[in-house]
C-alpha cells in the first residue's frame, strides 16, 4: 500500500512592530532582561492592555496577502493557565472571532498550483524567555530555580494556522519559504526562525493513497530551520506508516525533533487534558476595523512572491523561480534583465554565484552585473568570478574585469589540449567509444592547466576536434 | 494657629472654601483629618494606613485600598498582596493629585472588594459609625464609615455588585456609582472587569458631583472609558418639576426588605413628588429574578482570571515550596482568604469546558436580557427609584459565616451594575436608629440627572449625616 502524508502547520509570527502588543515598552531583541518591561506586560495589579493599532493593521494587511476574509468584528479572549512566562496568568489571545479567516496560498507546483487553505490568522501575545537551571530535562519540573526574563512577554504575534492541506515534507518546505517570502516583503516581521520571530508546529498524520479519510495526527514542535521541518515531518510520517503497517495504532502525542540525531521524542503525556477556561477579554473593546482601512491596506499590497513565481516561470523554469523569488532575488534578476542581460544566464549567476559569493543582491548595480553577464564568456573565469564577488560594494564597476581578455589564441591552446588528451589516454577512449559526456572532464582540466584563463568555447571546440582526430 | 475644624460636620465644598479664602492651609486640613482619624479610627479601623499631606493645594481624600498609589503600600485588603507598593498612580489618583487633592490614606475593604461588610478584610473589619457592633457595609466600607465619621471629607469607593452604594446608604451618605465606561479603572485592583468601576463617597449630592468631575472621563489607559457626552453638572435646583421617577416592584416589594426600611424610601418618594416629580410604578422582572445568579456567574468568572496573576513570582507575598507549582499553590493557599477563594472556585467552575455554555455564557445572555429591560424602563422614566439595601447596618458577625445571606444584601444594587448604569444612593431616613439608602438609578451618563434628584430630595429631607451618638 502506498501511503500518504497529511500535514497541517501552526505557524507563529512576531510583528515587529516599535512597541508591544498591549504596552508601550519597547519590542525587540538584545536588550538587557527585564528592561523593556512595564506594570502591563509584568501584569502588575490594576494594569489594563491597550491594542496596539500598527500590529492590527498589519494582521490585517497579511490576512488579505493570503486571501482571507477579515472580519468586521474580532474579538480578544483570555486564555488562562499558570506558568511563570505569563504574568497576568493568561495570555490574550484572539479565539473565536479571529482577525482574519478562510484564506489560501497557491503554492506554485510542476503540475499546477496547489491551494493550500489558511484556516485563520489571529493576534495574540507572546510568552515571556525562560530558562530552568538545573535538573535533567532543562524543563521546569525538577529543576533547581527558573529565571524570567519578561522583555519578549507582550510581543505581538501572528498565528497562521492552515488546513491539513500540504501531502508532502518538501511541499511543506516550499509553502513555508513562500510564507515566510510574503511576511517578509510586507515588512511586518524579519520571519527568522533561529531568532524565534518565526515558529512552526507541524501536524501530521498519514493514510492510504486515495483515500480522504483523516487518521490520528501527532504535533511536531521545536524544528528551527525549515529543512529541520522537512526532516521532521518525513520521519514522523515513516514512524506512522511503520506503526499502521505493524498493526499498530499512532497515539494522539507531542514530539520533539532532534535534528543533530534525526529523532523525535514523545512528550510526557499530560495527566490532565488542557482547560483553557477562554472568555472574551473584558478589559478590551473588540477590533472592528473601519472597511476604508481594509480596502486602504488592500491597495497596500505588493505584488506577491506567488504570482511573481509564475510571471518568472515563464522565462525560467518553475524551481529557479522558486529559488529567485523565494530567496529574495528576483528584484535583481528582473532589473538585470530589463539592463539587457540573457534571463537563463541572469537566473544562474544571481541564483548560484551571487548566492555562493555571499553576495548582498541588494547592493548590486544591475547596470554592472549585466555587463558583466553580457562578457561572461570572453573574459577570464577567474576575472569574472573576482568581479562578483566584489559586485555588491559601493561604486563596483564590471569594466576593469571586463578589459581582462580570455585566451582564445587557439595557437596558444593547442598544445595544452594535446598534452591533456596525451596525459589521459584511458578517458580519451572512453570518449570515442561513446561516452560523451567526458567531454567536460577534458575541458575542466585545460581551464585549470589554464588557470581559468582560457575561453571555455574554444576549448570546448578545440577539445572536441583533438578527440575526433 | 490653624482655625479648628469640626470635620464632622465640614463637607467637602466648605473644606475647597476654607482652602481657597486661605482660612485654612492644605497641610493643615489634612492634619485636622489625621488628628480625628487618630481620636476616632482606633475603634472604627476605617483606614490600613494613613499618608502625609505632601504638596497638594486642596482638601485630602481617601483612597480605597484598590486603588494603585505610587510609593504607598496598596494590598485590596488582602494578605497575598502585604508589602506590595504599586510604581505607579491609578488613573483616578492622578486626577486626585492633578486636581490638588491630597492623599489622606487608604481604606479598609473586602479582600479583593468580595463583600458587603468589610469582614472579609485580611486586615480585620471596619465598624458603622452609628453603632459599632454593626458593620458599615461594603465591600467599601472603610470608606464610607470614614465620610460619616468625619475622618475623609470625601472618598472614593469601587462597585461592582453595590460596594459604594450599599455601604453608604448603612452609613447615611451618599455615594455614587458610575456609568461603566466613564472612569478610568487603570490601576484598580481588578476584581470583575466588565463591572468595577470608581466612584465617589461624600456627605452631600454637591461634594459628590464635584469629586466624580475630577475622575470622569475617558483614559487612553482604559480601552473601555469613553468621553462624556455632557461636563458634569453640580446640582443647584430645588425642584424636582417634570422629573419622571419609576419604581420598579420587584426592587421595591423584594422579599426581605425591612420595614422601617420600605416606610423611610416611601416617604422619600412622597417628597419627591411634592417636589414636582411624576411617580409611577414600573417593572423589571427579569433583572431582580436573575439578576443575582447571574452576577454570581459573571464576576466570579472574571475574578478566577483577574486573580490569577497572584502567584508570588513578581510581587507581593510568596510562600516557598518545592517547585514552582508547590510555591504557587501555597502562595495562594496562605495568601487568599476564603471568599476569594470561594469565587475562584465557583468562576473556574463556571468558564471550564462543557460548563461554559450552560453558565458563563448563559449568565452573558441574560445579562443582555437585563440591559435591554432597564433601557426600557428609562425610555419611559428619566430615574428608576428603589432602596439601595433590602436592610439596615446588620450586627458584625450576623452574616459572616453565611456567604448565602451576605450575598442577598447586594440584591438591590446588583441589577443596575450588570445593565452598566449609573447609580445614586442617598440617605433619606432612620429605622432603629440606622440610615435607610434610597437608590435612584439612570440611564448612562445619566449621572447630572441623578445629581439633581439627590440634591433636590437632599435638601427637602434634611437628613444629617453625623451619627446620633457623635453629635
Amino acid at each position: 500500500m502506498t501511503w500518504e502524508p497529511v500535514i497541517g502547520l501552526e505557524i507563529h509570527v512576531q510583528l515587529k512592530t516599535r512597541t508591544k502588543m498591549f504596552c508601550r515598552c519597547a519590542a525587540g531583541f538584545g536588550a538587557r532582561e527585564n528592561t523593556q518591561t512595564c506594570p502591563v506586560c509584568l501584569g502588575f495589579p490594576g494594569a489594563l492592555p491597550v491594542t496596539n493599532r500598527r500590529a492590527v493593521e498589519w494582521t490585517i494587511l497579511l490576512g488579505l496577502a493570503l486571501e482571507c476574509e477579515i472580519a468586521e468584528k474580532a474579538e480578544f479572549a483570555r486564555k488562562n493557565y499558570f506558568y511563570p512566562d505569563l504574568s497576568k496568568g493568561y495570555q490574550i489571545s484572539q479565539y473565536d472571532l479571529p482577525s482574519c479567516v478562510n484564506g489560501k496560498v497557491l503554492v506554485p507546483t510542476a503540475s499546477g498550483d496547489h491551494v493550500i487553505g489558511i484556516v485563520r490568522a489571529h493576534l495574540e501575545e507572546d510568552a515571556a524567555k525562560t530558562v530552568h537551571v538545573g535538573g535533567r530535562t532543562g524543563r521546569i519540573g525538577g529543576a533547581e530555580w527558573s529565571l524570567v526574563d519578561y522583555n519578549r512577554g507582550g510581543t505581538p504575534l501572528v498565528e497562521i494556522v492552515t488546513a491539513p492541506d500540504l501531502r508532502s515534507a518538501d511541499e511543506a518546505k516550499r509553502f513555508l519559504q513562500l510564507l515566510r517570502q510574503t511576511i517578509v516583503e510586507l515588512g511586518i516581521s524579519d520571519a527568522e526562525m533561529e531568532k524565534g520571530t518565526l515558529r512552526v508546529d507541524a501536524n501530521v498524520s498519514v493514510r492510504p493513497q486515495g483515500s480522504d479519510e483523516l487518521r490520528t495526527r501527532t504535533e511536531i514542535k521545536n524544528m528551527n530551520s525549515f529543512n529541520f521541518i522537512a526532516r521532521g515531518i518525513e520521519a514522523e510520517a515513516e514512524r506512522q506508516v511503520a506503526e499502521w503497517e505493524s498493526g499498530g495504532e499512532v497515539r494522539q502525542e507531542t514530539y520533539d525533533f532532534d535534528a543533530s540525531t534525526g529523532t523525535l521524542t514523545a512528550r510526557r503525556a499530560k495527566e490532565e487534558a488542557d482547560d483553557y477556561r477562554y472568555f472574551p477579554e473584558p478589559d478590551l473593546v473588540p477590533v472592528e476595523p473601519p472597511a476604508e482601512l481594509v480596502e486602504r491596506l488592500r491597495t497596500e499590497l505588493p505584488e506577491l512572491p506567488a504570482a511573481r513565481i509564475r510571471r518568472i516561470e515563464k522565462a525560467l523554469d518553475l524551481d529557479r523561480a522558486l529559488v529567485l523569488v523565494t530567496g529574495g532575488l528576483d528584484g535583481l534578476w528582473a532589473a538585470t534583465v530589463a539592463e539587457g542581460a540573457d534571463p537563463v544566464a541572469t537566473g544562474n549567476v544571481v541564483a548560484n554565484a551571487l548566492v555562493g559569493a555571499g553576495v548582498d543582491s541588494a547592493a548590486v548595480s544591475p547596470k554592472e552585473l549585466a555587463k558583466l553577464i553580457a562578457s561572461r564568456d570572453r573574459i577570464p573565469r577567474t576575472a569574472f568570478d573576482a568581479a562578483i564577488a566584489k559586485a555588491g560594494e559601493p561604486g563596483f564597476s564590471a569594466d576593469p574585469y571586463l578589459a581582462e581578455e580570455a585566451v582564445s589564441d587557439t595557437a596558444e591552446l593547442e598544445p595544452v589540449v594535446a598534452a591533456i588528451i596525451a596525459a589521459n589516454p584511458e578517458q580519451a577512449e572512453a570518449y570515442r567509444g561513446g561516452k560523451e559526456g567526458l567531454l567536460g572532464f577534458f575541458v575542466g582540466q585545460v581551464m585549470r592547466e589554464t588557470q581559468g584563463k582560457a575561453d571555455p568555447r574554444v576549448v570546448n571546440e578545440l577539445v572536441r576536434e583533438k578527440l575526433a582526430g | 494657629m490653624a482655625p479648628v475644624v469640626d470635620t464632622l460636620r465640614l463637607t467637602a465644598e466648605e473644606g475647597i472654601g476654607l482652602v481657597e479664602r486661605r482660612e485654612i492651609s492644605p497641610a493643615e486640613l489634612h492634619a485636622a483629618y489625621l488628628e480625628a482619624i487618630a481620636a476616632r479610627d482606633p475603634e472604627l479601623h476605617c483606614f490600613l494606613r494613613t499618608t502625609a499631606p505632601g504638596d497638594g493645594s486642596s482638601i485630602p481624600v481617601a483612597l480605597k485600598d484598590v486603588i494603585s498609589t505610587k510609593g504607598v503600600e496598596t494590598t485590596a485588603g488582602s494578605k497575598i498582596l502585604s508589602g506590595y507598593t504599586p510604581i505607579f498612580d491609578a488613573t483616578v489618583a492622578e486626577r486626585c493629585k492633578s486636581a490638588g487633592l491630597t492623599l489622606l490614606g487608604k481604606t479598609n475593604t473586602d479582600e479583593f472588594a468580595m463583600g458587603s461588610s468589610t469582614e472579609n478584610s485580611a486586615w480585620g473589619p471596619s465598624r458603622n459609625p452609628w453603632d459599632p457592633s454593626r458593620v458599615p457595609g461594603g465591600s467599601g466600607g472603610g470608606s464610607a464609615a470614614a465620610v460619616t465619621a468625619g475622618l475623609a471629607p470625601w472618598a472614593l469607593g469601587s462597585d461592582t455588585g453595590g460596594s459604594i452604594k450599599q455601604p453608604s446608604a448603612l452609613c447615611g451618605n451618599v455615594g455614587l456609582r458610575p456609568t461603566y465606561g466613564s472612569v478610568s479603572r487603570y490601576g484598580i485592583v481588578a476584581f470583575a472587569s466588565s463591572l468595577d468601576q470608581i466612584g465617589p463617597v461624600a456627605k452631600t449630592t454637591r461634594d459628590v458631583a464635584l469629586l466624580y468631575s475630577v475622575i470622569a472621563g475617558r483614559d487612553r489607559r482604559d480601552s473601555t472609558t469613553a468621553e462624556l457626552p455632557e461636563p458634569v453638572r453640580v446640582p443647584e435646583a430645588d425642584s424636582l418639576a417634570g422629573v419622571r421617577i419609576g419604581l420598579p416592584v420587584e426592587l421595591n416589594e423584594a422579599e426581605g426588605i425591612e420595614p422601617g426600611v420600605k416606610d423611610a424610601v416611601s416617604r422619600a418618594i412622597a417628597l419627591a413628588e411634592d417636589l414636582g416629580a411624576e411617580v409611577e410604578e414600573c417593572s423589571l422582572p427579569r433583572s431582580v429574578r436573575y439578576g443575582l445568579p447571574c452576577y454570581y456567574l459573571i464576576a466570579p468568572a472574571e475574578a478566577s482570571s483577574n486573580l490569577a496573576r497572584y502567584d508570588g513570582v513578581r510581587y507581593g507575598s510568596r510562600s516557598d515550596g518545592d517547585g514552582y507549582r508547590e510555591m504557587v499553590e501555597r502562595t495562594r493557599d496562605d495568601g487568599f482568604g476564603d471568599e476569594p477563594k470561594r469565587r475562584i472556585m465557583l468562576g473556574t467552575y463556571a468558564l471550564s469546558a462543557g460548563y461554559y455554555d450552560a453558565f458563563y455564557g448563559q449568565a452573558q445572555k441574560v445579562r443582555t436580557l437585563i440591559i435591554r429591560e432597564h433601557r426600557e424602563a428609562l425610555e419611559r422614566f428619566d430615574v428608576l427609584a428603589c432602596p439601595t439595601s433590602p436592610t439596615v447596618a446588620f450586627p458584625l458577625g450576623e452574616r459572616a459565616d453565611d456567604p448565602l445571606a451576605m450575598y442577598a444584601a447586594d440584591l438591590l444594587t446588583i441589577p443596575s451594575c450588570l445593565a452598566g448604569l449609573p447609580g445614586l444612593s442617598i440617605p433619606v431616613g432612620l429605622s432603629e436608629g440606622l440610615p435607610v439608602g434610597l437608590q435612584v438609578i439612570g440611564p448612562q451618563f445619566g449621572e447630572n440627572r441623578l445629581f439633581e434628584v439627590g440634591h433636590a430630595l437632599e435638601q427637602a429631607i434634611g437628613f444629617d449625616t453625623v451619627p446620633t451618638r457623635l453629635r
